[in-house]
């Protein structure tokens, strides 16, 4: 277990009612926000169970907009986001099912931008703690409390250690490495969490030298 | 290592000749990777959020997301214009901080999570009220609030602090005992007084439900703050006199994770028996809680 701060329990400072309904819908939409990473044209939102049924009334609604918008978890605009200029930027439609093979606070989205259409699917934890599940097919656990690559490789023996060479090269501790695949010889999907901050320059390099076919460095949301 | 219980600070403390909030601030920065200055900082930030929520709250009648408060704060202040309470100024001041607080954060305003945006309320009306009528200054309020975070956290390290696992007695309970602590850490309280004010605080609310009206964070929760405010000074005051809770903190703790285990799942953050499935809580569902029924409630 990750040891708590003293800053987890006196805070966040945050726009109301709840830690997991408001705060962590911010979060979720932060999140997706950074691993979209291109402007959003249309977004569906899928709400389940408690955040189906009681999101409205915390304002689950308003934050997922807001933190695909960029607002932080304490912005005083969370409260009247639906009728601000920047929420005009994107056209969304909300969704609301039950379902008992998901999470209480599960969302799901699909995204469409200049470019790309993703699915991704993430759920609100407790205390504003939030994880991304799923990104189009793959299974994987985003929290956000430490700055991660997603990367997704042809499996071929050797990619990992290369991509752990240059982060090790550029002098950054790995704290943690989770690979995924569903079958041999296809895509393995990599979540490299790291201690510190990757610039985008070794970005680039790992681009460069594994040519993945998705890559996105996604910074962390908590202190 | 970190310290997870009352025993181990309580040790820490002694054999460092250390306060409570020195031990901490010095474990968060070696833990964290901060200064101390800097970890210092952040909590002086969350004190500045909870003066500002208090300052909007008493300012707003404004109506709740979830249409079922926001004018409470205001007809407490009204009646303390015309009448003084039976006990002191303080008291008042902490009233009504923690229902401007808790108001404020049904509405969607910006409050500091203190450990949850449920109990938000009272750990600032108890520690801003003595600080203004005590006249504390900016470091020992500082102190307070890491004091205060301390014991919530050593709490948390057993409990999680959500209503949908503990119960309320996770959130405000929780509140309450840091509260508590704070409180008499603020009048230079001795390590056992502290802890023991916490054990105090903790013992009386075991077994609280959480069964919010409708699912939202206003019925019980926003009156609620102010009554657990209440209940964390009256723990400090015994704690100061001496009066001991016979069960130890951290076995009071034990109890109440095990209670919060034993709790039915119909009575945590699910809204599914309790005050949720009373009579006037299931016509006001059905009605959604039309603009008469709640204008009954306001007058």
């Amino acid at each position: 277990m990750q040891e708590k701060s003293i800053l987890d329990i006196i805070s966040p400072i945050m726009a109301g009612p709840s830690s997991s309904h408001t705060a962590g819908a911010v979060r979720i939409g932060l999140l997706i926000r950074n691993i979209f990473a291109q402007e959003i044209k249309r977004v569906k939102i899928i709400l389940y169970n408690s955040y189906a049924q009681t999101g409205t009334g915390h304002g689950t609604d308003k934050g997922i907009i807001a933190g695909l918008l960029g607002f932080s978890v304490d912005s005083t605009k969370i409260k009247d986001i639906f009728n601000s200029i920047e929420a005009t930027k994107i056209k969304y439609t909300f969704e609301y099912q039950d379902s008992f093979t998901r999470h209480p606070n599960a969302v799901d989205f699909i995204i469409e931008g200049t470019s790309q259409t993703m699915e991704i699917s993430a759920q609100s934890v407790g205390g504003g703690e939030v994880q991304v599940t799923k990104i189009n097919d793959i299974d994987v656990n985003i929290n956000a409390k430490s700055d991660t690559i997603i990367i997704t490789l042809c499996d071929k023996p050797g990619a990992i250690s290369q991509i752990t060479d240059i982060i090790q090269k550029n002098n950054i501790n790995i704290a943690s490495l989770n690979c995924n695949r569903k079958t041999k010889g296809q895509n393995a999907t990599c979540l490299i969490s790291v201690d510190g901050v990757i610039n985008q320059a070794v970005i680039e390099e790992i681009k460069q030298k594994t040519n993945p076919a998705f890559i996105r460095y996604v910074k962390k949301l908590f202190q | 290592m970190t310290i997870k219980t009352f025993e181990e600070l309580k040790k820490s403390c002694t054999k460092n000749n250390l306060k409570i909030y020195e031990i901490a601030q010095i474990e968060e920065s070696e833990v964290f990777d901060i200064t101390v200055e800097e970890f210092r900082f952040k909590v002086e930030k969350t004190i500045q959020a909870m003066k500002e929520a208090i300052k909007n709250g008493l300012n707003s009648t404004a109506l709740t997301n979830g249409k079922m408060g926001g004018f409470d704060c205001a007809k407490q202040l009204e009646y303390y214009k015309h009448h003084h309470s039976i006990f002191n100024k303080l008291f008042e001041k902490i009233i009504c901080y923690a229902l401007a607080t808790s108001e404020e954060n049904a509405r969607m305003g910006r409050i500091a999570a203190c450990p949850t945006a449920g109990a938000c309320g009272i750990v600032p009306s108890c520690l801003i009220s003595i600080f203004e009528e005590y006249d504390i200054d900016k470091e020992k309020q500082i102190n307070s609030l890491i004091t205060a975070g301390m014991i919530g956290k050593i709490i948390a390290s057993k409990v999680a602090t959500a209503g949908a696992i503990g119960g309320c007695q996770a959130e405000c309970g929780t509140a309450s005992a840091m509260a508590a602590s704070a409180a008499a850490y603020l009048f230079d309280s001795d390590i056992d007084t502290i802890i023991n004010a916490a054990a105090l605080s903790l013992k009386n609310i075991l077994g609280l439900t959480c069964d919010p009206v409708r699912g939202f964070v206003e019925v019980p929760c926003i009156k609620r703050n102010p009554f657990l405010a209440v209940h964390a000074l009256v723990a400090f005051e015994m704690a100061q006199a001496g009066i001991i809770s016979i069960i130890p903190a951290d076995e009071v703790v034990d109890a109440m994770e095990q209670t919060g285990a034993l709790m039915s799942s119909a009575l945590k953050e699910s809204s599914q028996a309790g005050l949720a499935k009373t009579k006037t809580a299931i016509i006001m569902e059905k009605a959604c809680f039309t603009k008469k029924y709640y204008s009954e409630f306001k007058d």
